[in-house]
């Protein structure tokens, strides 16, 4: 199914603008991540396509062309993964997952054959009779999800679908889910504020902030090309460099670094795997702290730019912490972009 | 860790057990002996509790009847009440809850004073059991739109019930699926207490009562005041056999909502 | 039907009967109470009138001294039962809220037979002590229904406080009674001024008790009712029923806000 969202914007009974009047084409089949700060308008937008939320008026949602703006949530057939799951804890895994279907006054035959599926797709089989209450986090988020598919809506609507689990199994779940979203086919949004989930799961993410989508764009073209400092902060890290900007040169602290073209008036950025240790590095910094994290250490720099600086060094060793190390950055890493309007 | 402090906590915990349960005892041995005052030597019987049920057996059914009736009243009135007070945490309800809950702090005598000036004159209602019904609702309502409300109160029931539209539930459809099953331990202990409370009520029953219409605590009031002690112990044993299970079932089904709660 | 309209139908039957059998009535109970020649100036008759004022003055007392005694004896007991486990421990913990469920009738039935006539205690004791039908009775049977609700607030305060507290009093050498004055009743405190107010409410207001012992002391609810009944003086009945009616409320009001929790009256 193809989403159309054209002028969503949602103003809150205090005067508080939640979200600033928004447009989004979704096309079918795509997943598309909705990825920002807590408070930057996500889960409102997700809501206002579910039909929990009412936008402001002049607001259109059309999926597939037909206008859902007015329909309640329970007439829109699309399926939500709720970020606390909502799972009812009055009926079993199967009970669950059935209820959607159910709804639509399918036959109690047909349900079960249904229910039996999306059981299977997602691996519920050992758990189908038990209690919500039984199930670990992991488990209560696949029934979550299988509940959501099973009625086949139109569109998935995910928010903040993993980040109830704990750091290890939202990991090995963030791949299960990317999975099993491709095999379900289903048109999804799927709403987070971490950006490694954004990349490994969407097609598309749209970087939100301060109630905007400031880019859009496939993980790969934000990373590479982020439009403002806040998306290159926000997807991949990137670190401020700030110093001063002449012709195709940037003066730190700490030394001058070439750029590829002119910069003036704007603001310059880099990564830490793009920092590299070089004994003939053009910058002066000072070891602050040094930390092995297995395949690489982590070093913290100051000197040679005022904000915190981070490099990634692999190797056998590295620096101590009080020794003074000379970087280097390829021209051609170093972002260059608008400064932001507020920082 | 026999301390002195700790002893003198059993000695007045023991004390108090005594003053409550002693007359209890007493009750009971009295309803099921020949003559209390020549004590159990005169032998057990049962005529007592038999004498009674011919006197007073409309009384027990009368409140039995009343109990259930004002249960599935303040089960359709309380139930969806609590729920709207749930979903909508705002002034207004507070409000509203504030005032339904005002049987609970104004001594029943002066609620039934206020009936029974606004629709004494009615004579339909007044000699009707309904009159009495209504006052036994006034009371025992707080208490089911509360346990109901306290339990709802701990789940996520704007979350479920989103779960439940977004999988195609209309309201109603929701209230039923949704909100009435993971409310039933409230529910549960709502209808014990209400109907444990039912049973007992005398303060509004008195004054709504009529010759014809007389409760088991109005009998009782009646017995203690003109039948020999021994029908009047024996009629209070039979509103203990009736009373006391009612009160352990509720105690059981309110701790365990709470637990379900944590 | 969307969702807001849904709650507030299910507010509506609510609505309509705390309308009709709550609101209306008790402003006809206000309105009731001017009715007589003195109009609202009832209210100062009431303090004027010896009769009147002394039993305001009487109620208040036997509730003030069942408030202090019930408060003393659930504390202990209370205390006692949370912080010890023994076998015994839910017999005794059953006896203590067996009264929760009697009416005030049976109540009085009770002291009746601890201290009537036939009562237990002039049974036994030599001479005759008969109390059942003094202010002694009466405060007796007031202090029978109020143990029960003033314990289970305790203890259900009680439970809440954190044993560790006890505990690092203990590391720093403080003494069971101290642990008791220092730790354990200071966070007592808000549970008890609830419970406090709940037994002083219930007291004032309770009439069964009061009906069966048929009291030689004239205590509110007696007079509301032998004046609404006997001498059918409806506009002082009414009157002294709203001014029961606030001080009880008042009490139970004050109560919820110091501990946020509901406990009934009744009895």
């Amino acid at each position: 199914m193809t989403l159309t969202l054209t002028n969503i914007a949602k103003t809150f009974p205090g005067g508080t603008q939640a979200l600033l009047p928004t447009d989004l084409e979704i096309a079918r089949g795509e997943i598309v991540s909705l990825l920002g700060p807590s408070g930057c308008g996500k889960s409102t937008l997700l809501r206002i396509v579910a039909g929990l939320e009412a936008p402001d008026p002049g607001a259109q949602i059309r999926f597939d062309g037909e206008d859902v703006t007015r329909q309640p949530v329970e007439q829109r057939r699309i399926g939500m993964v709720f970020q606390s799951y909502a799972l009812f804890p009055n009926m079993s895994v199967r009970g669950n997952i059935g209820y959607g279907l159910k709804m639509q006054k399918l036959t109690k035959a047909e349900v079960d054959v249904r229910v039996e599926e999306v059981i299977a797709l997602c691996r519920l089989e050992p758990y189908a009779e038990r209690p919500i209450t039984a199930l670990s986090g992991g488990q209560r988020q696949r029934v979550a999800l299988a509940r959501a598919i099973a009625p086949r809506p139109r569109v998935l609507l995910l928010d903040e679908p993993l980040s109830a689990l704990d750091a290890a199994l939202r990991g090995e779940l963030r791949d299960e889910l990317a999975m099993l979203l491709r095999r379900f086919g289903t048109t999804a949004i799927f709403v987070t504020h971490d950006q490694n989930e954004a990349m490994a799961i969407a097609d598309r993410v749209a970087v939100m902030n301060q109630g905007q989508v400031v880019q859009i764009g496939t993980p790969e073209a934000l990373y590479r090309k982020p439009a403002t400092g806040f998306v290159a902060r926000f997807v991949g890290d990137a670190m401020r460099l700030q110093g001063r900007v002449e012709a195709d040169q940037l003066h730190l602290d700490g030394g001058s670094l070439p750029l590829v073209g002119a910069a003036e008036g704007h603001a310059t950025y880099a990564r830490a795997e793009d920092i590299r240790l070089n004994a003939e590095g053009p910058v002066a910094a000072r070891v602050e702290t040094v930390t092995f994290l297995g395949t690489h250490y982590r070093i913290a720099l100051s000197g040679a730019a005022p904000g915190p600086l981070f490099a990634l060094h692999s190797g056998l060793s590295a620096p101590q912490p009080g020794e003074t190390v000379r970087l280097s950055i390829a021209p051609e890493a170093i972002l260059i972009l608008p400064e932001d309007e507020v920082v | 860790m026999k301390t002195p402090t700790k002893l003198i906590a059993l000695i007045v915990t023991l004390l108090a057990c005594a003053f409550l349960l002693i007359p209890i005892i007493q009750s009971v041995q009295a309803g099921l002996t020949v003559n209390y005052f020549r004590g159990l030597s005169s032998g057990l019987t049962l005529k007592w509790v038999g004498e009674v049920w011919e006197l007073y057996s409309g009384s027990i059914f009368l409140s039995i009847r009343l109990a259930l009736a004002c249960l599935a009243v303040t089960l359709i009135l309380g139930v969806p009440a609590a729920y709207a007070l749930a979903r909508n945490p705002g002034r207004a309800s507070r409000v509203l809850e504030e005032f339904t809950s005002l049987p609970l702090a104004i001594p029943g005598l002066a609620l039934a004073l206020a009936l029974l000036q606004l629709y004494g004159t009615y004579q339909g209602f007044r000699t009707n059991w309904s009159f009495i019904l209504v006052g036994h609702v006034l009371y025992t309502l707080p208490f089911m739109v509360r346990s109901v409300l306290s339990v709802l109160a701990t789940i996520d029931l704007r979350s479920l019930e989103e779960g439940a539209a977004s999988l195609g539930a209309r309201p109603a459809r929701r209230f039923v699926d949704i909100v009435v099953p993971n409310a039933l331990p409230g529910i549960l202990a709502g209808a014990l207490t209400v109907v444990t409370l039912s049973i007992g009520e005398f303060n509004l029953t008195w004054m709504l009562h009529t010759p014809y219409l007389k409760t088991l605590p109005v009998g009782l009031a009646d017995s203690y005041a003109s039948m020999r002690l021994e029908v009047a112990s024996a009629y209070t044993l039979v509103f203990f056999v009736m009373i006391v299970p009612l009160l352990m079932a509720m105690q059981w089904a309110s701790a365990r909502a709470q637990r379900n709660m944590q | 039907m969307t969702q807001r309209h849904f709650v507030m139908l299910c507010l509506v039957p609510l609505a309509i009967f705390t309308l009709a059998f709550l609101a209306l009535p008790l402003a006809r109970l206000i309105m009731a109470s001017s009715e007589s020649d003195a109009g609202w100036g009832i209210y100062l008759q009431i303090l004027q009138t010896p009769r009147y004022l002394s039993t305001l003055v009487q109620t208040v007392a036997v509730s003030l001294a069942v408030t202090a005694a019930a408060l003393v004896i659930s504390t202990t007991a209370g205390l006692f039962l949370v912080r010890n486990r023994f076998t015994g421990r839910n017999a005794l913990l059953s006896i203590l809220t067996l009264p929760l469920a009697f009416p005030g009738v049976v109540v009085g039935f009770m002291i009746i037979l601890l201290g009537g006539r036939q009562g237990l205690v002039n049974q036994i004791v030599p001479g005759h002590l008969v109390f059942a039908y003094s202010v002694f009775g009466l405060f007796l049977g007031y202090l029978y229904f109020s143990i029960p609700r003033v314990l289970l607030t305790v203890m259900a305060a009680a439970e809440k406080i954190d044993p560790a507290l006890e505990e690092a009093a203990r590391t720093l050498g403080a003494r069971p009674h101290r642990i008791i004055l220092d730790v354990l009743l200071p966070a007592l405190a808000p549970a008890l001024a609830a419970a406090g107010a709940i037994a002083f409410a219930t007291a004032m207001g309770a009439f069964g008790t009061a009906f069966t012992l048929a009291t030689d002391i004239d205590v509110l609810p007696m007079v509301i009712y032998t004046e609404f009944t006997l001498s059918a003086k409806i506009a002082m009945a009414s009157a002294l029923s709203v001014t029961l009616g606030l001080v009880t409320w008042i009490m139970l009001l004050m109560a919820r806000s110091i501990s946020g929790q509901t406990v009934a009256a009744g009895g």
